[in-house]
C-alpha cells in the first residue's frame, strides 16, 4: 500500500484499556464507554470533525415513484461557499448501485425515483446551512407515475414493474417481478392432517411498518487521502459489507477505501445497509476536502430502512385434547422500492412461521413485495417478529376455542430439543419453551388497583393515560396476556458466516497486556465488555485493550442477528486460544528444562501466570514474555455451515441456532378511551450462558421495550394514495418513555448449546418477538375484543376507526 | 435572520413596531422546532428573555396576573390552588426540560388548536393584555383565537400578561395522546366550576380549527344544575344530566381525521373526558373529593 498520512480528525475512536482484576466471563463488568455516554462526552459519528471539513447535502426526491424529466443544478453551484453539487452523471465508475443482497439500490437516482425520499442530488458547501439552501435550489422536473403500494396493485395485471429487466438471483424464480423472493416451507400433507382436526382457526393479521429509531442520526465524515483514496469515519453495523458496497461505485480498490467505526448512537438492523457513507466519500473525493454528513431526525426517518409490514393469514388446527393438527399460512411482506435484506427476511419469516410448536403438518408461503413503500429490511427479529405476532394470536384462538388455559395448550405443544423443524431440521441443542412458559406464569401477578394511594386521589401515572389525567380508575380493566417465539442466531442459509480477530499478547511495563482488534461494530450489544471479559478468560490477564473497530483488521461480520456475542466472541476466543499455544511454546523453549510439567501436564493462563491444571505455578506471564516479539496472531472463526432452503419445499438445515423467550403482560386498558399502561412485562429466556449477565439482562429489556412499542403506538404511517410518509417525525412517529416502560422482570436460564463458544445463545432479538403478542393478547384479554393489527391505536378499542 | 434583544419592554414594544414580521421568542421550545425543521424562516426573531416583568407573576383578589413568559413548571410549582385546571395542563407539557422554559405566551402566540393551556385557559375564564406602542388592551380568551395558528393579535402588539381568574371552584383538565407522557395532544379537555356566578365554563383542545368552548353543553348545564338546586342541595348529578353533557360536548368538537387520530375518536373522547372531569369536580364541589389543588 501506498505511503499514506492520515490527519487524524477529532473524534476518532482511540485504544480503550481495562484493567480488572476479575473481570472474566460470566462477570458484569460494566462498559468502558457508560459512564461518557451518560454524562454526555462520549464521541459519536456526529461529534467528527476535521480542519477545511465541508458539510453535505442530500436532496431527496418529494415523490414516490416519477420519471425525472430535468435536473437543473445551476443555481445551486452558482450559491457563495458551495463546492460541488453532485448528480448520477457524476458517478466516477461503471458500478452505479449498491445493495446487501441485489445491487438495485442507485447511488443517486438515474432517470427514476421508486419512493419518497430517494437521493437525487448531492451537496458540498462549507456551512450546513449553505448545502441546505444550495439543495433547496436545484430544480427537479418530475414526472409522476402510478403507484404500487400493496400486493394487490403489485401484482395487478397492468402493475408497473418497480424494477424493470431483473436478472438478480431471485428473479428466476419468483412469479412475478414485483415479488423480490418467495419461498414456500412445505412438510407432511396438510389436506390429511385437516380431516384430524377438531376444531380449526384461521386468522388475517397485520403488522405496521415500525421503525428502528435510534438515537444517532445517520453521520459520518470522509477524509480524502493522497494516495486517491479515502478515509470514512461512519458509523455502521458491518464495515466490510459497507466497503464492498463503497469502493466498486467509487471505482477504488478496497485497500484505499479505509474505514473506522466512529461512535454508533443504536442501530437495530437500520445502518446495516448503506445511508451516507458513499456519499459522503464522492464529494470528499470530488472536492479534496473531508465532508461531513449528518442527517437531521426528519431525514433519518428516510435514511434507513424499516421493519418490513406484513399481512398474515394463518390457518391452524387441532384435537380436541389440544394438539396442533396442522398450519397453513401466508406472510406477505411490503419490501418497499428496493431489495436490502427482503430475500433473507423472507426466509426466517417462512421457515421461522410456525414458532416454537411441535407441528407434522405445514405449508407456509412468504413474499416480499417491490413496492413504491419506503424500503424495508434488517430489524431487531427480522421476519420472526412478524410471524410470531401471528401464530400467538391463533394460540390464543385455538385455546379458547379448546376450553384450554392458553399457557397449558402452548406447552402442550411446545418443541422440545429433538423436534423437527417445518424445515426438516432437528432442534439439536436445548429448547426449554415449556419451561420458559411455566416459569412467566408461575410468577406472581403485580397487585390490582395500583394507582390508590393512602391519602390523596389516584396516582395517575399508574393508569392509562399517565400524566395527561384522562382517568383516575374509570373504564380501567386489567388484562394478562402469554407469548413465547422463537429466533434463529447467525447468518443462515449457507451464508459463509465468519468474524476474525486478531489479538496481541506482550508486556508493557512489567505487565501482560493483551490487545482485542476486530471489525465488530459496537452499537450498543456490549462486545467491547464481552471480548475484554474472554481475553482476561482465556489468557489470564486482567488488562486489556480493545483497539478502535476498523478495515485493517478481517471482516467481524454484521452486528445483527443475535450473533456477534456468538461469533466475534468466538473468533476472540479462538485467536486467544492460538496465543496461549504461542506463549506455552515459548515458555516451553525458554523453560522446559527446569519442570517435567511444561511438557506433560495440561497448563493454563490464569492470574499473569502459566499454571497446571493442578493449579501449579510453573511462570510468571512477563518472564515468558520477556525478550520476545509481542505473540500477534488474527484467525477467522466460523459456525457450523448451513444450507440453503430448497425452493419448492423450503427443506434444509438452514439455521445455526435456536433462542427462545416468552413474556407475560400485564396491562391496564382505559376501555372508553382505548389507551393502555403495560403494567409489567415479565420475561424468561434461555441465553446458554450468560458473559455478561448485567448486559444480558439490559438487552432483554431493550428488546421487551422495542415490542411492546410496536404493540401499542410505534408506526410509519405511509399515505396509501400517494406512498408518502405522513410522520418522519418524534413528535407523530411515538417511542415509548419511561412512563410508557414497564417493571420487566427478567428470569435467565443457562442451559448450554454445545456447538456455541461457551455453550452460550445469542440473545439480543428473542425478547423482541413475543413482547409483542404478549402485550396484544393482554389488551385481548382486557377488552375481549380481536385486534388483528398492530400497533394498538385508541381508535381500535372504542370502535371509531 | 436578525435577532433583535431588547433590554426593556418599551424596547421591545418599538422594536416590534419597526419590525411587525418579527417573531417572538421566549423559551424557544415551540419558535424553535419550527426553525429547525425549517417550517419557518422569519426575517426577524425578537427576543424577550431580557425582559423580566414578563417572567413575573402576581395574585390579585380576582384575577392571577401571569406574565406570558412564566415556565410551565413554576405553574405547576406555584400556582396550584388559584390556577388549578392551568396548573393540570402544564403537567402534560411535553418534558421537565420544555416545561422549565415553556410559557402560556408562547401557546397564545402560536394559537394552535394542539396547545396544551388554551382549554384550561378558556374554562377558567381569562383576559390576554397585550400591548404595543400604540397602547394596551384586553382581549378576552374567547374573542383570542380567530383561526386555525391565528390569533387576535395585531402586527405592532406583544403578548404581555394573561389575567386569569382564580378558581372559585374545582377545575379539572385532561388529554388524551397515545403515549403515557411527552406526547402532542390528540384532544384535550378542560372544565371548571364557577359556584358563585353559578356557572360552568369548558375548553376543548384540538377538535375543532381553534381551542373552543361548548356553549350548549354549558347551558344545557347551567340550567340542569340549577333546576335541580344542585349548587344547593349538592346531590349526586344524574348520570341522564352527566352523559347529556358529555353528548353536547361532543357535539361541540368539529374534529378532523389525521396522522394523529380519527375525527370520530377525537369526537368521543372529548365526551368521556366531560363526563369524567363532570363526576371528579363535582365530587370535590360536594367535599367528598381531592383537594381544590391541581396536583396530578
Amino acid at each position: 500500500m501506498a505511503q499514506h498520512t492520515r490527519t487524524v480528525p477529532a473524534g476518532t475512536p482511540t485504544d480503550v484499556t481495562q484493567n480488572h482484576v476479575k473481570g472474566g466471563i460470566g462477570e458484569s463488568t460494566l462498559r468502558p464507554d457508560g459512564t461518557l455516554k451518560v454524562t454526555g462526552e462520549f464521541a459519536y459519528s456526529s461529534d467528527m470533525w476535521h480542519e477545511d471539513m465541508l458539510w453535505g447535502q442530500t436532496l431527496r426526491s418529494t415523490v414516490a415513484h416519477a420519471e425525472i424529466v430535468s435536473i437543473d443544478t445551476s443555481e445551486a453551484l452558482a450559491t457563495s461557499g458551495v463546492y460541488a453539487v453532485l448528480t448520477y452523471d457524476d458517478l466516477p465508475a461503471a458500478m452505479k448501485n449498491y445493495g446487501l443482497e441485489i445491487q438495485d439500490t442507485p447511488v443517486l437516482a438515474h432517470g427514476k425515483v421508486r419512493h419518497h425520499g430517494e437521493p437525487v442530488a448531492l451537496v458540498a458547501a462549507d456551512h450546513p446551512e449553505t448545502a441546505r439552501r444550495a439543495a433547496a435550489k436545484i430544480r427537479i422536473e418530475y414526472r409522476e407515475l402510478p403507484v404500487v403500494t400493496d400486493e394487490a396493485s403489485a401484482l395487478a395485471p397492468d402493475a408497473p414493474l418497480v424494477h424493470e429487466g431483473r436478472d438478480d438471483h431471485h428473479s428466476g424464480h419468483v412469479p412475478h417481478p414485483n415479488i423480490v423472493h418467495r419461498q414456500p416451507i412445505v412438510r407432511g400433507n396438510v389436506a390429511e392432517a385437516r380431516k384430524r382436526a377438531d376444531v380449526i382457526v384461521e386468522g388475517e393479521y397485520v403488522f405496521g411498518m415500525q421503525d428502528q429509531a435510534f438515537l444517532g442520526p445517520e453521520s459520518g465524515l470522509a477524509v480524502p487521502a493522497e494516495d486517491g483514496g479515502v478515509d470514512l469515519y461512519v458509523a455502521t453495523q458491518w464495515l466490510h459489507s459497507d466497503l464492498k458496497q463503497i469502493a466498486p461505485v467509487l471505482g477504488l480498490p478496497e485497500d484505499k477505501v479505509r474505514m473506522t467505526l466512529s461512535g454508533v448512537g443504536g442501530a437495530f438492523g437500520g445502518r446495516e445497509d448503506i445511508s451516507m457513507q458513499i456519499h459522503a466519500c464522492l464529494l470528499a473525493l470530488r472536492t479534496g476536502k473531508p465532508v461531513k454528513i449528518v442527517y437531521n431526525r426528519f431525514e433519518s426517518f428516510f435514511g434507513h430502512v424499516h421493519r418490513h409490514p406484513a399481512k398474515l393469514h394463518y390457518e391452524h388446527g387441532a384435537t380436541k385434547d389440544g394438539k396442533l393438527t396442522h398450519l397453513k399460512a401466508r406472510i406477505v411482506l411490503d419490501g418497499g422500492a428496493y431489495a436490502s435484506a427482503s430475500p433473507a427476511v423472507v426466509g426466517n419469516a417462512s421457515s421461522l412461521g410456525a414458532g416454537p410448536y411441535v407441528v407434522d403438518d405445514v405449508e407456509i408461503e412468504a413474499v416480499a413485495l417491490y413496492t413504491n413503500n419506503p424500503p424495508c429490511g434488517a430489524m431487531r427479529g427480522f421476519g420472526a417478529v412478524q410471524a410470531c405476532f401471528a401464530y400467538e394470536a391463533q394460540m390464543d384462538k385455538l385455546a379458547a376455542k379448546l376450553g384450554m388455559d392458553p399457557v397449558e395448550f402452548r406447552r402442550l405443544n411446545a418443541m422440545e430439543q429433538g423436534t423437527l423443524m417445518p424445515t426438516g431440521q432437528v432442534v439439536d441443542s436445548p429448547a426449554p419453551v415449556a419451561e420458559l412458559l411455566r416459569r412467566v406464569k408461575a410468577r406472581p401477578l403485580p397487585p390490582e388497583r395500583q394507582w390508590e394511594t393512602a391519602g390523596e386521589g389516584a396516582d395517575v401515572r399508574a393508569l392509562p393515560g399517565g400524566l395527561s389525567n384522562t382517568t383516575h380508575g374509570e373504564g380501567v380493566v386489567r388484562g394478562v396476556g402469554y407469548a413465547v417465539g422463537i429466533k434463529n442466531v447467525g447468518f443462515s442459509e449457507g451464508f459463509d458466516d465468519y468474524s476474525t480477530a486478531r489479538v496481541v499478547l506482550q508486556v508493557i511495563n512489567g505487565e501482560p497486556v493483551a490487545m482485542v482488534h476486530t471489525a465488530m461494530a459496537e452499537v450498543g450489544q456490549g462486545g467491547v465488555t464481552v471480548h475484554a471479559q474472554i481475553a482476561r478468560t482465556e489468557l489470564g490477564v486482567t488488562q486489556v485493550t480493545i483497539h478502535p473497530a476498523d478495515t485493517q483488521v478481517g471482516s467481524a461480520g454484521s452486528t445483527s442477528a443475535s450473533r456477534q456475542t456468538y461469533m466475534t466472541g468466538g473468533a476472540v476466543k479462538n485467536t486467544c486460544e492460538a496465543v496461549r499455544e504461542k506463549v506455552l511454546e515459548i515458555g516451553r523453549r525458554k523453560n522446559g528444562s527446569y519442570h517435567p510439567a511444561w511438557a506433560t501436564a495440561e497448563l493454563l493462563l490464569e492470574g499473569g501466570k502459566v499454571v497446571t491444571d493442578g493449579g501449579e505455578v510453573l511462570a510468571t506471564l512477563a518472564d515468558v514474555l520477556e525478550g520476545e516479539e509481542p505473540v500477534d496472531v488474527e484467525l477467522e472463526f466460523r459456525h457450523r455451515p448451513t444450507v440453503p432452503f430448497d425452493l419448492r419445499t423450503g427443506q434444509g438445515d438452514g439455521h445455526v441456532q435456536y433462542t427462545f423467550a416468552a413474556h407475560r403482560a400485564v396491562v391496564e386498558v382505559d376501555t372508553e378511551l382505548g389507551l393502555v399502561k403495560v403494567i409489567e412485562l415479565a420475561t424468561a429466556q434461555d441465553v446458554g450462558k450468560a458473559l455478561n449477565p448485567l448486559s444480558v439482562v439490559g438487552q432483554i429489556q431493550g428488546g421487551t421495550t422495542q415490542g411492546l412499542g410496536v404493540a401499542v403506538m410505534e408506526e410509519i404511517i405511509v399515505d396509501p394514495k400517494t406512498a408518502k410518509v405522513r410522520n418522519p417525525s418524534f413528535t407523530d412517529y411515538l417511542i415509548p418513555t419511561i412512563l410508557d416502560t414497564p417493571t420487566i422482570p427478567v428470569d435467565v436460564l443457562e442451559l448450554a448449546d454445545d456447538n456455541a463458544p461457551y455453550g452460550l445463545r445469542g440473545i439480543g432479538e428473542a425478547p423482541t418477538l413475543s413482547s409483542t403478542p404478549a402485550v396484544l393478547a393482554a389488551i385481548r384479554n382486557a377488552t375481549g375484543l380481536e385486534l388483528n393489527k398492530t400497533p394498538v391505536r385508541p381508535e381500535a378499542l372504542t370502535g371509531t376507526l | 435572520m436578525d435577532f433583535l434583544r431588547p433590554a426593556s419592554w418599551e424596547e421591545a414594544l418599538a422594536a416590534k413596531a419597526e419590525h411587525p414580521t418579527a417573531v417572538p421568542i421566549a423559551g424557544g421550545t415551540d419558535v424553535m422546532v419550527e426553525i429547525n425543521f425549517d417550517h419557518r424562516r422569519p426575517a426577524y426573531l425578537l427576543d424577550l428573555n431580557r425582559i423580566e416583568l414578563l417572567r413575573e407573576w402576581e395574585v390579585g383578589e380576582e384575577n392571577v396576573r401571569l406574565g406570558a413568559s412564566v415556565p410551565y413548571t413554576q405553574i405547576m410549582e406555584n400556582l396550584r390552588t388559584e390556577l388549578p385546571g392551568l396548573a393540570l395542563a402544564s403537567h402534560t407539557v411535553a418534558s421537565p426540560q420544555i416545561r422549565n422554559r415553556g410559557g402560556v405566551g408562547g401557546n397564545l402566540g402560536t394559537a394552535s388548536p394542539a396547545g396544551d393551556a388554551h382549554p384550561a385557559l378558556l374554562a377558567a375564564g381569562a383576559e390576554v393584555e397585550v400591548e404595543s406602542v400604540r397602547g394596551s388592551r384586553l382581549i378576552p380568551i374567547d374573542a383570542f383565537y380567530t383561526g386555525v395558528k391565528r390569533n387576535a393579535l395585531q402586527p405592532d402588539e406583544l403578548i404581555k400578561t394573561v389575567h386569569i381568574k382564580k378558581a372559585d371552584g374545582p377545575q379539572q383538565y385532561s388529554k388524551v395522546g397515545t403515549r403515557n407522557a411527552m406526547v402532542i395532544a390528540v384532544c384535550a379537555f378542560g372544565l371548571a366550576l364557577h359556584p358563585e356566578t353559578r356557572t360552568v365554563r369548558t375548553g376543548i383542545g384540538s377538535a375543532a380549527p381553534t381551542p373552543i368552548r361548548a356553549k350548549e353543553a354549558e347551558s344545557f348545564l347551567n340550567a340542569a344544575l340549577e333546576e335541580g338546586g344542585f349548587w344547593d342541595n349538592g346531590k349526586i348529578i344524574t348520570p341522564s344530566v352527566a352523559k347529556q353533557f358529555a353528548d353536547l360536548v361532543s357535539a361541540a368538537a368539529n374534529p378532523i381525521d389525521d396522522v394523529r387520530g380519527t375525527a370520530k375518536y377525537r369526537r368521543h373522547a372529548v365526551g368521556i373526558m366531560a363526563r369524567r372531569q363532570l363526576g371528579w369536580t363535582w365530587e370535590q364541589y360536594r367535599g367528598t373529593g381531592r383537594t381544590l389543588e391541581g396536583a396530578a
